[in-house]
């Protein structure tokens, strides 16, 4: 008795054992062509990503995963050339414009389709832009139409239907959109994804079910998105032959592969099972920088040291400029760049990063040119001059940034760097995850911070803004009234003479950088991928989608 | 045995109970929203995002609802992926993590006690210090340590095996191995102590004396007596094991449950947290049934029904 019940528990277990063996096995029915590039002329690309696709619904993305999604997917009344220009998409031509700059007219292609045949519409934006403001929708980048689009603040607060909002259909290829105040870079708003069109038929139909699944999501772009099944590490494109403009989309199929650490990444790519990494982490990008492969990229990203000037109702030691001013030229800006990033980040000397506003040709960047440049010598006079005012000899403060590896290195950088630049000074470090250091930012709970912003839109003003006194994101107790007016003009006076619009943002960005010091700039951030020489036309993006895959060719 | 197993049961809803209770007020205390954007979001949105997620209700309301919710089988929507159900999630991600833990667990088991079985009756030989050193190697070295080793060895060099990637049998190959080092190296440790115990005692002297060969006597007599402590400890590793190791599954690229539960606690998706915890517990109780219920199975003197005297 004894022993069959020995035998029985062993056949059990190997029976098991059996099942599961031809379980896995079982699992191959996903199998993709990931990593097989197949014939030479196939035109099949293989990339890497970093992170799952959390939506595929273009209204509630607010990532740069999704947004990735819909660089490819989706287009709307713009899209972004190589140069990050927007230019028509499914606009066609330009629109005309009243003459106070408020109220646009597009016309729409009357050849723009949905992969599933239904023609493009005006009435699919008018849709698309209501359900984005309708605080019912729940949409967290819905604050994009804030004081853009007419009526959306009012509608986002519940104090206005969605259906009051300044966007009409005329007829199926005329849209109408009413502007609060003349918006200079709208058109970079409307290449964004949140204000791409959406098929109403197709999202009412599905429901809570839209964009859970590829099958589930209608394409309008040069790809559709296939085998995603919606929280997956896999998935496609491939080429939508309902596109207006297919002719000129030669991939046929693109695989994408989630790889979250960067090591993995790189085997894929050193085996020849992807074409294009994902962006190399520090160390990464520091031992590839001189790889033939490496291609560098700038992004829109500006970092800074955020000075808290208020901390629970009293001012803290950061509230003296000669102490802010010390602190922000006290430190070697390229050694970090250089020797802690080495990803193509380099040093900044204001808050507007290189690239993302332009006028008659020239970049805002280089027009306001070094407003506060390292010079360790005059921080210390600064730094000298700010203790004697507080009536100090020596100050603590403390840095306060998030809990990665890379800026806990950092950290220890800086406090090397202003430590012995300035005397008297201890810098205590602070490392904390992302959630803990964005809530005590929002209590002003902090000294000195490690932050940074990208562009919400293709203006100088997605940063400045920020600063304004009791702005949202501002959360440093800084405030100038001088400043507040020069943003407020540029907004309202401004809207519809670009010269002067320029001449004021650059002035607002004199005071507050290099005036008041209210922040210290350190640099704008690049990043680093591996891609092999046979993929040609890859274009990445400072704004809106990181790539688009449109004009790429593999030519091996 | 019904009458154990029912009374089992009660206790495992009243364990998961507590369990989901305590987790849920746990939760509360997480710094931050939930919401993706929130650097971006005004004070106004959040308010209008906490509505209509009801994350705005009193804490009682919101637990109340909860727990309703899951007796309805209703584990809510992730708040990462948007509108995707929890138990959708659990199901897509739970494949290939149950999987390759199976696997390990399965492979780590039979080569464990293989080893330890060997060392034991080749006590003090080389085999035995040999299987002690691949033992202390794979106690000691960690299993993501094992994976990068494997991949850069066995895929980028060799190219036997994909390097990362779901989609076929042989890319649960390198995974499996590197979660397995760890249970072989346990496996073998106790088996070896344990029979070295059993080998010493009366009967096994009994068995010599009757004539049996060494074989004999180890695998009819001893390895079954020396598997009761061995198989407490396997119950929690398996449940370690099938719930997924971040870090391989990372590695590997595989779509598994062990990352997506870390990223769900930084990102305060609180229904995954919530599906999770609840779903790691079920699974964590099932097999504690299930090792007692073998308990008897290969030892009848051990009565999980309490015996009547």
């Amino acid at each position: 008795m004894k022993k069959s019940k020995f035998y029985l528990f062993t056949a059990i277990a190997l029976s098991l054992a059996l099942v599961l063996s031809a379980c896995g096995a079982g699992s191959d029915k996903k199998s993709s062509s990931n990593g097989d590039s197949g014939s030479k002329n196939d035109q099949v690309l293989n990339m890497i990503e970093t992170a799952e696709i959390p939506t595929g619904d273009p209204t509630l993305a607010t990532d740069a995963a999704s947004f990735s999604v819909f660089g490819q997917t989706l287009e709307g009344l713009y899209t972004l050339n190589d140069k990050d220009v927007p230019v028509p998409a499914l606009a066609e031509g330009k629109p005309s414009i009243s003459e106070d700059g408020k109220v646009y007219t597009f016309k729409i292609r009357k050849d723009a389709k949905w992969s599933n045949g239904d023609p493009v519409t005006a009435k699919d934006f008018v849709f698309s832009w209501r359900r984005a403001v309708d605080p019912k929708t729940g949409a967290q980048y819905a604050y994009m139409f804030q004081g853009v689009v007419k009526n959306a603040n009012e509608i986002m607060n519940g104090k206005a239907k969605p259906d009051q909002l300044g966007v009409e259909a005329v007829d199926d290829n005329t849209l109408k959109v009413t502007l609060e105040n003349a918006v200079p870079y709208l058109d970079s708003l409307l290449a964004f994804a949140t204000f791409a069109p959406l098929n109403e038929k197709f999202v009412t139909e599905k429901g809570d079910k839209f964009g859970t699944n590829s099958d589930n999501m209608l394409s309008n772009g040069p790809f559709e998105l296939k085998d995603w099944d919606g929280t997956g590490l896999t998935w496609k494109y491939v080429k939508n032959d309902n596109y207006y403009d297919k002719a000129n989309v030669k991939i046929k199929e693109v695989n994408v592969q989630v790889a979250k650490t960067p090591n993995t990444a790189i085997n894929l790519y050193n085996t020849g099972k992807t074409d294009i990494t994902a962006a190399l982490s520090a160390e990464y990008a520091k031992q590839y920088q001189n790889n033939k492969d490496a291609l560098k990229m700038v992004e829109s990203s500006s970092w800074y040291l955020k000075f808290n000037q208020v901390r629970n109702g009293k001012k803290t030691p950061l509230a003296n400029e000669n102490i802010r001013k010390g602190l922000a030229m006290a430190f070697d800006k390229k050694a970090y760049t250089d020797t802690i990033l080495s990803n193509g980040s380099f040093p900044s000397n204001g808050l507007v990063p290189k690239g993302v506003h332009q006028l008659n040709g020239k970049d805002f960047r280089d027009a306001s040119g070094d407003l506060l440049t390292t010079d360790k010598a005059k921080a210390k006079e600064y730094w000298e001059k700010g203790l004697k005012e507080l009536g100090v000899k020596s100050l603590t403060l403390e840095l306060l940034s998030d809990d990665t590896e890379n800026a806990k290195k950092t950290s220890e950088f800086f406090q090397d760097q202003l430590q012995r630049s300035l005397p008297g000074l201890t810098l205590k470090l602070t490392n904390v995850p992302f959630k803990i250091r964005i809530q005590k930012q929002d209590k002003q709970d902090y000294e000195i911070q490690m932050a940074g912003w990208g562009a919400d839109y293709l203006d100088s003003m997605t940063y400045l803004d920020l600063f304004v006194t009791n702005g949202g994101n501002n959360k440093t107790g800084y405030s100038n009234k001088k400043y507040d007016q020069l943003i407020n003009d540029a907004k309202v006076k401004y809207g519809n003479d670009l010269e002067k619009r320029w001449e004021t943002l650059l002035q607002a960005e004199k005071i507050l950088v290099q005036e008041d010091a209210a922040i210290a700039p350190i640099y704008q951030r690049g990043h680093l991928k591996l891609i092999k020489p046979y993929v040609k036309g890859f274009e990445e993006h400072l704004f809106g989608p990181d790539y688009t895959l449109k004009n790429v060719t593999i030519e091996k | 045995m019904a009458k154990y197993i029912s009374k089992r049961i009660v206790y495992l809803i009243l364990t998961l109970f507590i369990i989901s209770s305590f987790t849920f007020f746990l939760m509360k205390f997480l710094p931050g929203t939930p919401f993706r954007a929130e650097e971006k979001l005004s004070d106004e949105q959040k308010i209008i995002l906490e509505e209509k997620y009801g994350l705005n209700d009193p804490i009682p309301v919101q637990y109340g609802r909860y727990m309703v919710n899951i007796v309805k089988g209703d584990l809510g929507v992730s708040f990462q992926f948007d509108n995707q159900p929890v138990t959708k999630l659990l199901i897509n991600r739970m494949g290939p993590s149950l999987q390759l833990g199976f696997q390990a667990m399965f492979i780590g088991t039979i080569v464990g006690i293989l080893l330890g079985v060997l060392a034991a009756m080749f006590q003090n030989t080389w085999i035995d210090y040999g299987s002690t050193f691949l033992a202390v190697l794979g106690k000691s070295i960690p299993s993501f340590v094992f994976a990068a080793v494997l991949q850069y060895i066995i895929g980028v060099k060799l190219q036997w095996l994909p390097v990362a990637s779901w989609d076929s049998f042989a890319s649960s190959i390198m995974p499996t191995i590197a979660l397995a080092i760890f249970p072989i190296a346990t496996a073998a440790r106790f088996m070896r102590t344990e029979l070295i115990e059993v080998l010493g005692s009366d009967y096994i002297t009994l068995a010599k004396a009757k004539g049996n060969s060494k074989m004999e006597i180890s695998f009819k007599h001893a390895v079954r007596n020396a598997l009761i402590p061995l198989i407490t400890v396997l119950g929690p590793m398996a449940v370690g094991l099938m719930t997924g190791s971040m870090v391989v599954e990372q590695i590997f690229a595989i779509p598994g449950i062990g990352e997506q539960f870390v990223k769900s606690i930084q990102t305060n998706d609180f229904p995954i947290i919530m599906g999770t915890t609840i779903f790691f517990a079920f699974l964590l109780t099932v097999i504690i049934l299930i090792v007692d219920i073998l308990y008897g199975i290969i030892d009848p003197r051990i009565r999980v029904a309490g015996g009547k005297k």
